[in-house]
């Protein structure tokens, strides 16, 4: 288990899901993601690809206008084209 | 392989290629899905026929989604929810969204089918979509596309003539299943196969959104979001006026991320062709705007509330007096005869000027884009 960051700081949604979902590829189950966004709209949407994708968000902190969402990694292997 | 009747997919690229498959398998297929209510209504029905399906979703840089009503206060109201995740939530299925915003830019530029009522090059887009979705089937192994497509829904990219061409230009060819209109089209391989029932397929046509309605209400569907225009800004015509104002001062047609960013975030104002005024409209966008600090000169309002402008385009002093006096009329201090306002160049270094307010009379219509 390791832990990684992303910055997705001024990136505009869907870009910092989509960052997510292209850095949590290259993860295993058991690591955690530290992503830090600006977009208010990174809140909603990052969970909720968290949750279709079967990835665990352990908390949402807010710093500023700092946004950081810690993911568990969870959902990798799960179907056929993960 | 496991057992089972053996099936030959002819790969539409290279149809000397082929794959072995076996009935007993459970077929998956990828679901184009914008966020709107017919991707959500046709990924239902083939998930009910006992398919497979994840969704995709393209972002070409111009959706709808999200952005504005992420920086805009005034939508607090409503949800911020991505729409795409949101009918993929609903779903149940996973959803993988691809940044095509690089290659989009050809389909943007040059659209071989042309544009429709504004900057909108559906036809060449929805074939570039079902294109990407045809390569990612092939990279994770997929059988066959979905969309949400109905006959005569759209005057473009939805008619009996077009429908093919997106077939034929996507190279998907027959892996391709519009199930809401499947049986106003000729079978197509998956429905031949028998891997889905086509009695089970739908023949919608036209405009009328009654039965999406109805088929909405028997799965249980609320709150799904309906784009009046279209899935994107380009059928906007505010926002096609913006871009082909950007085209037209820059002599060139090309563009970046930023650039089309910018064109949804605040009043943009051209009071010469040499440059141009980005002034934010209330704090969401003052604090998207900051981020721009070191890319443009900006303005910002000292004595008085008011709004963070950019300045795109190269400016002499007379310029800038004119965009101090603009950024003041939209201000708090539009009624003073003095109003301070910081101008900071993109160092960061920062010069004040004292400003009377351009009178709203002063402002030529065709200044504001
Ligand atoms: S509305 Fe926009 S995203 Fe939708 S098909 Fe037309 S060009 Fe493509």
């Amino acid at each position: 288990m390791s832990t990684h960051h992303l910055d997705a700081r001024r990136l505009l949604c869907p870009m910092p899901v989509i960052k997510t979902q292209d850095t949590i590829k290259n993860l295993n189950n058991g690591d955690i993601l530290s992503v830090v966004c600006t977009d208010p709209g990174a809140e909603h949407d990052i969970p909720a690809w968290c949750r279709i994708n079967g990835h665990k968000v352990l908390d949402i902190n807010h710093a500023n206008h700092d946004i950081t969402i810690s993911i568990e990694v969870n959902g990798l292997g799960s179907t056929p084209s993960s | 392989m496991k057992g089972g009747k053996r099936h030959v997919v002819y790969d539409m690229n290279n149809r000397a290629a082929y794959k072995e498959t076996s009935t007993t398998q459970k077929r998956k297929a990828v679901a184009l899905i914008s966020g709107g209510l017919d991707s959500m209504l046709a990924t239902r029905l083939v998930m009910e026929l006992g398919i497979h399906v994840e969704g995709i979703n393209f972002f070409t840089g111009f959706c709808v989604e999200g952005h504005t009503h992420a920086i805009r206060k005034k939508d607090k109201t409503k949800p911020k929810r991505n729409n795409a995740l949101w009918v993929a939530e609903q779903l149940g299925i996973k959803l993988h969204i691809v940044d095509v915003i690089e290659p989009y830019k050809s389909v943007v530029l040059n659209p071989k089918h042309g544009y429709g009522a504004n900057m909108n090059p559906c036809l060449d887009c929805k074939g570039f979509m079902v294109g990407k979705a045809y390569e990612w089937i092939k990279e994770n192994d997929f059988d066959f596309i979905i969309t949400g497509e109905v006959m005569g829904q759209r005057p473009m990219s939805q008619r009996k003539d077009t429908m093919p061409v997106i077939q034929r230009e996507s190279g998907a060819g027959d892996l391709l299943l519009r199930p809401l209109c499947a049986k106003k089209l000729p079978p197509t391989l998956p429905e031949r196969e028998g891997w889905i029932d086509r009695e089970k397929l739908l023949d919608l046509h036209g405009r009328s959104r009654k039965p999406q309605m109805a088929l909405a209400e028997k799965y249980g569907f609320k709150d799904y979001a309906q784009p009046a225009g279209g899935c994107c800004f380009l059928t906007d015509a505010n926002y096609t006026r913006k871009l082909t104002d950007l085209w037209g001062n820059r002599g060139t047609r090309d563009y970046e991320l930023d650039d089309i960013m910018l064109l949804k975030v605040g009043r943009h104002l051209r009071p010469r062709s040499h440059f141009k005024l980005i002034i934010s409209r209330e704090e969401g966008e003052s604090r998207f705007l900051e981020g721009y600090r070191k890319e443009f000169v900006h303005l910002k309002t000292i004595s008085h509330g008011g709004p963070l402008a950019l300045i795109d385009g190269d400016v002499n002093d007379n310029d800038l007096q004119l965009a101090a006096r603009l950024v003041a009329r939209y201000s708090q201090g539009r009624d003073a005869d003095a109003v301070e306002i910081a101008i900071v160049d993109k160092q960061g270094i920062s010069k004040n000027v004292t400003v009377n307010p351009i009178a709203v009379e002063d402002i030529p219509g065709d200044w504001i884009l």
